[in-house]
């Protein structure tokens, strides 16, 4: 087989699994009239989301605020006054790295997840036995997991944001010689609230991706052990792309809407 | 080796749409190259037990999932009390799949849920009723099947047999007008093997189900069925009541009853 056709074959399979992906997701949102009867299982993948993730993001959190502040500080120093350090660091974290990085490791989690226990259901015949029981797999798996990362993504990075600002002062007061005072009025001083509000509007997508990534590739295994560990393989590297891809395109997007003509 | 297997018979129903049972019609499917199915024929009549049987790998399993539409046929059509199952929109296929009840060959019970749960689900699913009568009915299936007390516990704590009991309750715990059964008594020891057997053969008498059985197992298939059909390299190549099997002098289905490596149905 030449080159040529090596492409064009993967060509082929990814917008396979594309248009594939895109029919779960419009099976979700068929039906998201069900919430309601779904409460309980949503409540659980709210759960399992938020609690099981909250080690992982507030670690993460903590050293990226860490480091932000650290390799901020060193560039700017004897160039640029030190009051402008809470400024970069607070957009940065709240603009890109708080959302992006809590969607990275949260996303690698939950897709892995989802992938797998969705994956074991499908080779393990529990997915025919739902179908047999006249339950969809899709409104009874698939929508409490997505509407769980859709709406809880945003929480996850608020807590991610608070907790990477935090250590962000105090490794700039303690190590950097910044006051306390010196790195809040930084962050007042250019304070827009168009910056939360764009990095907090990514995350719900940042979330519906997460959780149709490992919904997608649960729902989509094929064979045995290896088509599970495949499939989980292929869910956290799709989501992992596609979050950056997204966040490119969202940013250009919310920029033109939000910030407008200010830029 | 096809000249030496039984001509096939003739299993068209003329009316499938006024045949109160399940109907498979010139039925052929076929995944890459390895067909599994070829136009296959069926009826299966309301009330009856039937019990397919054939080699591993012959497409049993494809044939019940088939019947339910787990699987989509490439070519053919299948019916049940006069339904086009293959034709089905998706809501009324979910609604005649009410009527049926499946033991999967690995019981596919779920396993987060306790078995009570697992039992309970498809209740809590369509109808209202209370938690607790949920869990009295699902306790009664239990009781049904010989799995008093493992109500709480979750399928990784049960043994092969009783996982294929915790399935068979949740399978008829709505009542249902058929049951499919895949393979129910692969992988157990005889006496389970057994006390499943006369379970399928309670459960036909006490619920008057119309039950289709898979299986490679002839002790089973013997006892539980009403007629037997069997597929080979995807074709039903004989079919007849058990009495009318037991009977056969044909070379290869007398070589299948006996379990010989020897005879015309080719071992590998």
């Amino acid at each position: 087989m030449n080159i040529l056709a090596i492409i064009g074959q993967s060509v082929i399979n990814w917008l396979t699994a594309l248009g594939r992906g895109f029919m779960v997701l419009c099976g979700i949102v068929c039906h998201l009239r069900a919430c309601w009867k779904r409460r309980r299982e949503i409540v659980e993948q709210m759960h399992i989301m938020v609690i099981g993730s909250l080690t992982l993001v507030v670690t993460t959190a903590a050293f990226t605020g860490a480091i932000t502040a650290v390799q901020t500080g060193y560039q700017m120093k004897n160039y640029v006054p030190m009051i402008f350090l809470g400024t970069i660091v607070a957009k940065s974290v709240v603009l890109e790295m708080g959302p992006v990085l809590a969607a990275l490791v949260v996303g690698s989690r939950l897709s892995a997840n989802y992938a797998a226990e969705l994956g074991t259901m499908k080779v393990t015949e529990q997915l025919d036995a739902m179908e047999i029981m006249a339950i969809e797999p899709v409104q009874y798996l698939g929508l409490p997991r997505f509407v769980a990362g859709v709406l809880m993504m945003p929480v996850i990075t608020l807590v991610a944001d608070f907790i990477a600002l935090i250590s962000a002062l105090i490794v700039s007061t303690l190590t950097l010689d910044v006051t306390v005072q010196t790195f809040t009025a930084g962050m007042r001083l250019f304070w827009d609230i168009a910056d939360p509000i764009t990095g907090l509007s990514k995350t719900f997508f940042f979330g519906g991706i997460i959780a149709m990534s490992g919904i997608y590739h649960g729902f989509a295994t094929q064979g045995g052990a290896e088509g599970v560990g495949r499939s989980t393989m292929q869910a956290v590297v799709s989501t992992c792309l596609s979050v950056l891809v997204a966040d490119y395109v969202l940013n250009t997007i919310f920029m033109q809407i939000i910030f407008g003509g200010r830029l | 080796m096809s000249d030496v297997l039984p001509t096939p018979p003739d299993l068209s129903v003329a009316d499938p749409t006024s045949f109160a049972g399940v109907v498979v019609d010139q039925v052929s499917k076929r995944f890459g190259e390895k067909v599994v199915l070829d136009r296959c024929d069926l009826a299966i009549n309301k009330g009856e037990t039937l019990v397919v049987v054939g080699r591993s790998g012959q497409g049993k399993s494809v044939l019940l999932k088939h019947i339910v539409r787990l699987l989509e046929p490439d070519e053919g059509r299948i019916w049940v009390e006069g339904h086009e199952v293959t034709a089905l929109e998706r809501s009324p296929l979910m609604e005649l799949r009410k009527k049926f009840g499946m033991l999967f060959q690995g019981s596919a019970l779920f396993d987060s849920m306790t078995v009570c749960e697992n039992i309970g689900l498809i209740l809590e699913e369509h109808t209202d009723w209370p938690d607790e009568r949920v869990r009295a009915r699902a306790c009664e299936c239990l009781e049904l099947v010989g799995l008093v007390g493992t109500e709480d516990k979750l399928p990784s704590a049960l043994s092969g047999g009783m996982k294929k009991r915790a399935g068979l309750a949740r399978a008829i715990v709505m009542e249902p007008e058929y049951i499919l059964y895949d393979e129910p008594t692969t992988g157990l020891d005889p006496i389970t093997a057994d006390a499943i057997n006369d379970l399928i053969i309670k459960l036909q008498r006490e619920l008057n189900v119309t039950s289709i059985v898979v299986t490679h197992d002839m002790a089973s298939a013997f006892k539980v069925g009403d007629r037997m059909a069997m597929l080979n390299d995807g074709r039903m190549v004989f079919h007849g009541t058990v009495d009318e099997v037991r009977g056969s002098d044909h070379p290869a289905v007398r070589q299948f009853i006996e379990g010989r490596a020897d005879g015309p149905l080719g071992v590998f």
